[in-house]
C-alpha cells in the first residue's frame, strides 16, 4: 500500500518565477536557494520541529501501512477475530497519531514559511529606503511592487512545500535505492540505465521553464508596472482621451505575458507526467531483462519479485523530485528578482565619518562643483559659492539651468563629477549621510504627500513635535486657515498624494513640514510657485522670520520673493553668470537686470 | 463569485475545453491499465519463465506508456493555452473596465488594489484554471473507475466507503468555507502591502531629505506583519483537509481490514478480493488528495474571482449619456457657458467648492481665471471636459450640455495643460505622441517650438528619444511643464486649457510661450490659469475668484478700476517695482 503523504503539497501555489537574464546559470539558482535556506535557518528551532513531525507523520503513514500484512496475513488467515481486533485497534491509534503529526508538519510548516516570506519582504522594503535615487529613476513603481506581490507569492509557494517534499522524496529515494543495491546491484544498474536520460530530459524541461518562469516574472513585472502607471496617472489619461491608446499598449504587453506564461505553464505541466511515463517503461525494461536473466541466466526467481517490488517504487520519489525540483526552480527564478533589488549597492556609506560640527553654525561652501546626472551630458560646470552663516542665497535662471541640481547635490543625493561641498568647512561627503541630512529641510519643486492626516503630514518634518508645534507651522505657513475649513481640520485624512488638496494647499502643507523641521539650513525650491500672490506675501514675512538665524537657499521665478535675498546668484546652462545682492545685480543691468524688470511689464 | 461573470473570458477556448476531457479519458485508462500489467508481468511471466509473454506485456507498458505521454502533453498544451488565455482575456476585461472608471470609481478601489487585483489575482485565476482543467475530471474519474471495482468486489464492504466519503465531503466544504474569509483579508492585505511600497515609491525624496527610513519601516512593518498573519491563518485552516482526509482514510482502511477480515474468516469473501478492495481504496484516496488540494486552490481562487468580479461588475460613475450617444454633437465653435453652476467634491459638505458660478466665453476669445489658492479654479475647468459632473446647473459648449455630448468627442476637442501634471515612462516622442498619435514629426517639432522645449530636448544627449522615468523625474519642473503644454498643443483642440501650467517656467519663456500660442491657434478658445498679472492682463475677459465664487469679471483695466481683489493681487505684485 502507498498511501503516503508524500506527494501532497502542503499549500497554495503561486506562479512561477524572475528576471530579465534569459538562460540563467544553474549556479546563480543554487546561490538562491542557497540565500533562501540561509532565512529559514533563523528559524532552527521550528524546523528541528518540521523535520521531527515530518518523520514521525511518515513513519506512522508506512507503519499503518505495512501493519495491514500481519493483520491478514497472522490474524485474518488464522481465523482470530480477538488478534485482529487488537490490531485494528493500533492501527486506529497510530492513524490518530499520525494525523496529529501531519497536521503540526503542515501548520509549522506554514507558519515557518510566511515568517520567513515576511522577513524576505521586510529585507527588500528596508533595501529599497537607501537606494541611490537613480535606481528610483529608473525602474517602473509597478514593476518593483510586482515583487512584493507576484514574484513574493512564487517563493512563498516554494517554501510551503517544495523544500520539505523534495526532503522527504530524497531520504525515500536513498532508502529504496540502497534496498535495491542490497538485493540485487546487477538488475540495480540495469534498472538505472534510464536514469541518466530521464534526468538529462529533466534537465532539459527545467531549464526551459526556468527561462519561461524568469520571462514571465519579468513580463508580469512590466504589465504591472504600466498598469499601476497608467491607473495613477489616470486624469492624464482621461485629459486626452488615451483610454483607447493605453488599452492598445496593455494588450501588447498582456501578449507578451501570455506567450511567455503559457510557455512556462507548459514545460513546467509535462514534467510530473513525462517522468511517470519514463519511470514505467523504466520498471517494463527492468522486468524484461530481468525476466531474460531469469531465464536464461537461472537468476533467483524470488529475488527478481522482491526486487520489481521495490523498482516499481522507486520511480515515484524520482518523479517526485524532478517534478518539485522543477517547481522549485520557478520560484527561484521569482527569488532572484527580488534578490536582485536587495542586492543593488545602496547610497555608499561614508566609512569613518567625521563628526558633525556641533553646533552648525551653516557656513555652505561649493567649491568648484562639476556635476552630471548621465555622462553624457555635465549639467553643472564650476560651481563656486561660499554661502555665509545665516545668510539666505537665491537661485534663479532659466528652466533647466540647474537650479534644482545645485540643491539636489546638498543632502548628497548624488555624487559629484568633481569638485567639494563644504558644511562648516567639513566636507560633506566625509559626514554621515543621514546626520547630515538631518541638519537640512527642504520643499522640493513637485509636492509630495503622504497618506494620512494633515497633521501628520506636517509632522512628517519633526516626529516630535507638539500639536501645538504643528499648527504653528500651519500658522507660518498660512495654511492654518484653509486647514480649518477642512472636513475634519487637523484630522482631515488626505488621500493619493493629497489629491483631495488644491495645488496651492499642498504646497503650503509642504512648507509647513519643512518649518516644523527646525533645521540649521532651509531650502526652498520654488515652494510658493502655485500660491497666489497675496498668500505669498502673507508668509514671506514669517519665512523671513524663520530664516534670520538659519542658512537658507530659495530658487524662485517670481523675483519678488528673494529680492532681500543677501546674494543672488544667476544660474545660466549650469554656470554662475552673476552674482551679488539685489542692488548690485540692478545695477551691473545685466541678465538679473532684464529678467526684474520683465515681470512689470 | 458568480462562475457566468466569467465564462464569456473562456470563449476563446471552447475547444480545448471539448478536447481535454478525451484526453484526461486516455490517460487514465493508462494509468488504470498500467499496474494491472505490472502483476501480470510478474505473476505470469516471469513465475511461469515464459519470455514472449515478457516481451508482449512489456512492450505493451511501453507503448502505453508513450501513449500516455502524447495524451498528456496534448492534455497539457491545451490546459495551459486555455488557463493563460482565460487570465490574459481577465486582464484584458480589468484594465478596460479600469479605463472606463472616473475618479470616484478608482479612488473607490486605490489604484494599488486595482493593480493588484490585475495581477495578483488574475494569476491565481490563471493557477486554478490549470488545476481544474488537469484535475478535476481527472481525479473523480479515477476516483469512479475505482469505485466500481470496489463495489463489484464487494457490496457490503462498499458501505465503508459510503459513510466515509460524504463525512470527508462535509469536512472538506466546512473548511474551505471558514478559510474563505481569511483569504479575502489576505488579498486586501496584499493591496496595503502594495499601496504603501506605492507611496514610499513616490515619495522617496521626501523620505530621503527628512532621513524618515526607520518610520516608514514601521510603517511597513505593520502591513507586513498583517499580512503574514492573515496568510497564515488562512493557510492553517484549508491545510487541515489533508490530514483530516488522511485521518478518515485510513480509519476505513482499517473498518475494511476488520470487516473484510471477517468476510474472509466466514469465507464470504476470497483473501485476493480483500487485497484489491484495499488497494483500490488506496486508489481513491490518492484521487481524493489531488482533489481536494484542487479544492484547497479554488478556495482561493474564489477570494480572487470576487475581488476580480466586483471591478468588473463596477458601474463607471460617469459615463456617456444616452442623449450623448445618440445625438453625436460635435464642437465646431468653442465657445463656454456656466449656468449657475454649483459643485461639490464631497455630496455631503455644506460649503460647495464652486458656488452659482456664471460666466461666458466666446469662441476663439481668451478668458484668464486669478484667484486665491484653493479658491476653486482648477475645478472650475475641470468641468468642461466633464471630469466630473457638476451638482447643480450647467456647463455648456456651443450652447449644448457638455454631458449631451459624447465623452470621446468632448475630451478631443479640448485640451488641458493639468496644474499636476505627469509624464509617463518612454520617450519624449512618445509621450508627446499622447497629444495626437498621427502626429507627423513636423507637427510634433512645431508644437515643441511654441511650448519652447525644442531647444532643451535637442541638447539632451538622445534629443526626442531621451528616456523619461515614470512621472518624468529626470527633467526639471520647467522642461517637465513644457512638454506637457507640447503634448496639449498637438491636439490642435478648439478649447485650450492651461492651469497654472508656467508657474516653473522663467517669466522670460512664459512670455514666448503666450505669445508663440497667438498665433498657433487662432481659433482656439483659450482659458489661461494663472497667479501672475503680467499673464493674464492680455486676455479678453478675466474671472476673480474667491472662495469658490467669482468675485470680479471683466478686462484688466475695468478690474484694476473697480475690482477690490484684483487691486490687492495687483498691488501684491507690483509693490517692488516702485521700490527698483
Ligand atoms: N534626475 C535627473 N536625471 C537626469 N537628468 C536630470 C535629472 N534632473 C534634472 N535633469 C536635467 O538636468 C538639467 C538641470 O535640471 P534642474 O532640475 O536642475 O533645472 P532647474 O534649473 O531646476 O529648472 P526649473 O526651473 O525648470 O526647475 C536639465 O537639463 C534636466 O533635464
Ligand atoms: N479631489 C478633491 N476632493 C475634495 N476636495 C477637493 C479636491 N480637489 C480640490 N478640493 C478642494 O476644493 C477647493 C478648490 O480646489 P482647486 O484645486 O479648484 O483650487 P485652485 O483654485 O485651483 O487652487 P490653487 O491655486 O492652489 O491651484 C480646495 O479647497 C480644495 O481643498
Ligand atoms: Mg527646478
Ligand atoms: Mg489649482
Amino acid at each position: 500500500m502507498s498511501t503516503s503523504n508524500k506527494s501532497i503539497p502542503v499549500s497554495l501555489p503561486g506562479p512561477g518565477s524572475s528576471r530579465r537574464i534569459k538562460n540563467e546559470k544553474p549556479q546563480q539558482g543554487f546561490k538562491a536557494l542557497w540565500r533562501l535556506m540561509r532565512y529559514l535557518s533563523s528559524q532552527r528551532l521550528m524546523l528541528l520541529l518540521i523535520l521531527i513531525s515530518l518523520l514521525l507523520g511518515t513513519a506512522g503513514t508506512l507503519a499503518g501501512n505495512y501493519l495491514l500484512r500481519p493483520a491478514i496475513n497472522n490474524y485474518v488467515l488464522k481465523k482470530d477475530i480477538v488478534g485482529l481486533g487488537h490490531i485494528a485497534l493500533v492501527m486506529i491509534g497510530i492513524y490518530i497519531a499520525t494525523g496529529i503529526f501531519n497536521m503540526l508538519q503542515y501548520r509549522l510548516t506554514i507558519k515557518v514559511a510566511q515568517k520567513t516570506i515576511s522577513n524576505l519582504r521586510n529585507d527588500l522594503f528596508d533595501r529599497m529606503q537607501y537606494l541611490p535615487l537613480q535606481f528610483y529613476d529608473t525602474h517602473q513603481h509597478g514593476d518593483l511592487m510586482s515583487r512584493f506581490t507576484n514574484d513574493m507569492d512564487t517563493v512563498s509557494d516554494a517554501l510551503n512545500n517544495s523544500i520539505t517534499q523534495l526532503l522527504i522524496s530524497s531520504i525515500t529515494l536513498l532508502g529504496t535505492l540502497a534496498l535495491m543495491l542490497y538485493i540485487s546491484p546487477i538488475l540495480s544498474i540495469i534498472a538505472l540505465i534510464m536514469i541518466p536520460l530521464m534526468l538529462y530530459l529533466a534537465k532539459l524541461i527545467i531549464n526551459k521553464s526556468k527561462s519561461f518562469f524568469a520571462a514571465n516574472q519579468a513580463a508580469l513585472g512590466n504589465a504591472n508596472g504600466y498598469v499601476e502607471e497608467m491607473i495613477s496617472g489616470q486624469k492624464v489619461v482621461k485629459v486626452f482621451g488615451h483610454e483607447n491608446a493605453a488599452i492598445e499598449q496593455f494588450e501588447q504587453l498582456n501578449q507578451v505575458l501570455r506567450e511567455k506564461a503559457t510557455k512556462a505553464q507548459f514545460y513546467s505541466g509535462m514534467m510530473m507526467p513525462l517522468m511517470a511515463n519514463m519511470s514505467t517503461i523504466n520498471y517494463a525494461l527492468t522486468t524484461i531483462a530481468g525476466g531474460i536473466l531469469v531465464i536464461t541466466r537461472g537468476f533467483d526467481l524470488g529475488g527478481l519479485t522482491a526486487f520489481l517490488q521495490y523498482a516499481r517504487q522507486f520511480g515515484r520519489p524520482v518523479n517526485e523530485i524532478s517534478s518539485q525540483y522543477n517547481s522549485l526552480q520557478a520560484a527561484l527564478a521569482g527569488a532572484e528578482r527580488i534578490f536582485a533589488v536587495i542586492d543593488t549597492a545602496p547610497e555608499s556609506e561614508t566609512i569613518d565619518p567625521l563628526p558633525m560640527p556641533a553646533p552648525i553654525q551653516g557656513q555652505v561652501t561649493l567649491s568648484h562643483v562639476n556635476f552630471g546626472y548621465v555622462p553624457e551630458k555635465q549639467v553643472l560646470f564650476d560651481i563656486d559659492i561660499d554661502v555665509k552663516p545665516g545668510q539666505k542665497i537665491a537661485f534663479v535662471g532659466e528652466t533647466g539651468a540647474g537650479k534644482s541640481t545645485i540643491i539636489n547635490l546638498l543632502p548628497r543625493f548624488y555624487p559629484l563629477l568633481s569638485g567639494d561641498i563644504l558644511l562648516d568647512k567639513t566636507s560633506i561627503f566625509k559626514l554621515d549621510r543621514n546626520e547630515l541630512r538631518k541638519k537640512l529641510s527642504i520643499v522640493f519643486q513637485d509636492t509630495h504627500l503622504f497618506t494620512d492626516t494633515v497633521m501628520e503630514n506636517i509632522r512628517y518634518g519633526r516626529l516630535t513635535a507638539t500639536d501645538d508645534e504643528v499648527i504653528a507651522a500651519a500658522k507660518l505657513a498660512a495654511a492654518d486657515s484653509f486647514i480649518m475649513q477642512l472636513p475634519q481640520g487637523y484630522k482631515t485624512e488626505l488621500t493619493n498624494d493629497g489629491a483631495n488638496l488644491s495645488q496651492g494647499q499642498r504646497q503650503l502643507i509642504n512648507i509647513a513640514r519643512a518649518t516644523v523641521a527646525n533645521t540649521p539650513i532651509l531650502i526652498l525650491d520654488e515652494a510658493t510657485s502655485s500660491i497666489d500672490t497675496r498668500t505669498e506675501i502673507a508668509i514671506q514675512e514669517g519665512i523671513d522670520r524663520l530664516m534670520q538665524d538659519k542658512t537658507s537657499f530659495v530658487i524662485a521665478h517670481r523675483l519678488s520673493t528673494i529680492r532681500n535675498a543677501d546674494v543672488i546668484c544667476l544660474i545660466e546652462k549650469g554656470r554662475i553668470a552673476e552674482f551679488g545682492s539685489h542692488v548690485e545685480l540692478l545695477k551691473q543691468k545685466g541678465k538679473y537686470y532684464r529678467l526684474y524688470m520683465g515681470q512689470f511689464d | 463569485m458568480k462562475l457566468s461573470t466569467f465564462t464569456p473570458y473562456t470563449k476563446s477556448f471552447r475547444k480545448a475545453f471539448l478536447i481535454i476531457p478525451f484526453f484526461v479519458v486516455i490517460d487514465v485508462f493508462c494509468e488504470i491499465v498500467q499496474p494491472r500489467l505490472m502483476s501480470i508481468i510478474v505473476d505470469d511471466g516471469i513465475l511461469h519463465k515464459d519470455i514472449n509473454y515478457i516481451l508482449k506485456i512489456g512492450l505493451a507498458m511501453i507503448g502505453l506508456a508513450i501513449v500516455a505521454i502524447v495524451a498528456n502533453l496534448c492534455n497539457i498544451y491545451y490546459s495551459a493555452h486555455a488557463s493563460v488565455g482565460f487570465a490574459t482575456n481577465l486582464r484584458t476585461a480589468l484594465f478596460r473596465k479600469i479605463q472606463s472608471f472616473a475618479f470616484a470609481d478608482t479612488d473607490y478601489f486605490s489604484s494599488a488594489s486595482l493593480t493588484t487585483r490585475l495581477t495578483n489575482d488574475t494569476n491565481m485565476m490563471q493557477q486554478v484554471m490549470m488545476m481544474c482543467l488537469r484535475m478535476l475530471l481527472r481525479a473523480p474519474l479515477m476516483m469512479v473507475f475505482a469505485i466500481i471495482f470496489a463495489v463489484s468486489i464487494n457490496k457490503d464492504l462498499s458501505i465503508v466507503m459510503a459513510i466515509a466519503l460524504p463525512i470527508l465531503a462535509l469536512s472538506i466544504f466546512i473548511l474551505l468555507r471558514k478559510g474563505l474569509p481569511f483569504f479575502i483579508k489576505m488579498q486586501q492585505a496584499v493591496d496595503r502591502v502594495n499601496s504603501v511600497v506605492q507611496e514610499n515609491l513616490l515619495n522617496v525624496r521626501v523620505v530621503k531629505a527628512f532621513v524618515r527610513q526607520d518610520f516608514e519601516k514601521k510603517k511597513f512593518d505593520k502591513v507586513n506583519f498583517d499580512l503574514m498573519d492573515v496568510a497564515t491563518k488562512a493557510s492553517s485552516i484549508v491545510v487541515l483537509i489533508m490530514p483530516v482526509m488522511q485521518l478518515v482514510m485510513g480509519l476505513s482502511l482499517v473498518a475494511v481490514t476488520w470487516f473484510g477480515g471477517q468476510k474472509v474468516m466466514t469465507g464470504t469473501l476470497a483473501l485476493g478480493g480483500l487485497m484489491s478492495f484495499l488497494s483500490y481504496i488506496t486508489q481513491i484516496l490518492i484521487s481524493l488528495m489531488l482533489l481536494s488540494l484542487t479544492f484547497m486552490m479554488i478556495s482561493r481562487a474564489i477570494a480572487s474571482g470576487d475581488r476580480i468580479e466586483e471591478v468588473l461588475e463596477k458601474q463607471p460613475s460617469l459615463t456617456d449619456t444616452a442623449e450623448g450617444l445618440q445625438n453625436r454633437y460635435a464642437i465646431t465653435a468653442g465657445r463656454i457657458a456656466f449656468k449657475q453652476v454649483t459643485f461639490r467634491y464631497n455630496l455631503q459638505s455644506e460649503k460647495p467648492n464652486l458656488d452659482n458660478i456664471s460666466f461666458e466665453v466666446k469662441p476663439a476669445t481668451t478668458l484668464a481665471i486669478i484667484g486665491g489658492t484653493g479658491s476653486g479654479k482648477s475645478t472650475l475647468v475641470q468641468l468642461i471636459p466633464r471630469l466630473y459632473d457638476v451638482s447643480e446647473g450647467a456647463v455648456l459648449v456651443d450652447a449644448i450640455d457638455v454631458r449631451n455630448y459624447q465623452l470621446q468627442e468632448l475630451r478631443s476637442q479640448i485640451a488641458i495643460v493639468l496644474q499636476q501634471n505627469q509624464l509617463f515612462s518612454g520617450t519624449i516622442l512618445e509621450n508627446l505622441k499622447w497629444g495626437n498619435e498621427q502626429a507627423t514629426e513636423e507637427d510634433i517639432y512645431a508644437a515643441a517650438r511654441i511650448a519652447c522645449a525644442d531647444d532643451f530636448i535637442r541638447s539632451f544627449p538622445s534629443g526626442y528619444q531621451t528616456l523619461l522615468g515614470q512621472g518624468g523625474v529626470n527633467v526639471s519642473g520647467g522642461q517637465k511643464q513644457r512638454i506637457c503644454i507640447a503634448r496639449a498643443l498637438l491636439k490642435k483642440p478648439k478649447i485650450l486649457i492651461m492651469d497654472d501650467s508656467t508657474s516653473a517656467v522663467d517669466i522670460d519663456t512664459d512670455r514666448k510661450i503666450r505669445e508663440g500660442l497667438k498665433n498657433y491657434l487662432q481659433n482656439t478658445t483659450l482659458l489661461i490659469i494663472a497667479q501672475r498679472i503680467s499673464s493674464v492682463m492680455h486676455a479678453d475677459q478675466i474671472l476673480v475668484m474667491e472662495e469658490g465664487r467669482i468675485v470680479g469679471s471683466g478686462s484688466h483695466d475695468v478690474l484694476l478700476q473697480t475690482n477690490t481683489s484684483y487691486q490687492e493681487i495687483y498691488q501684491s505684485q507690483h509693490l517692488q517695482k516702485e521700490e527698483a
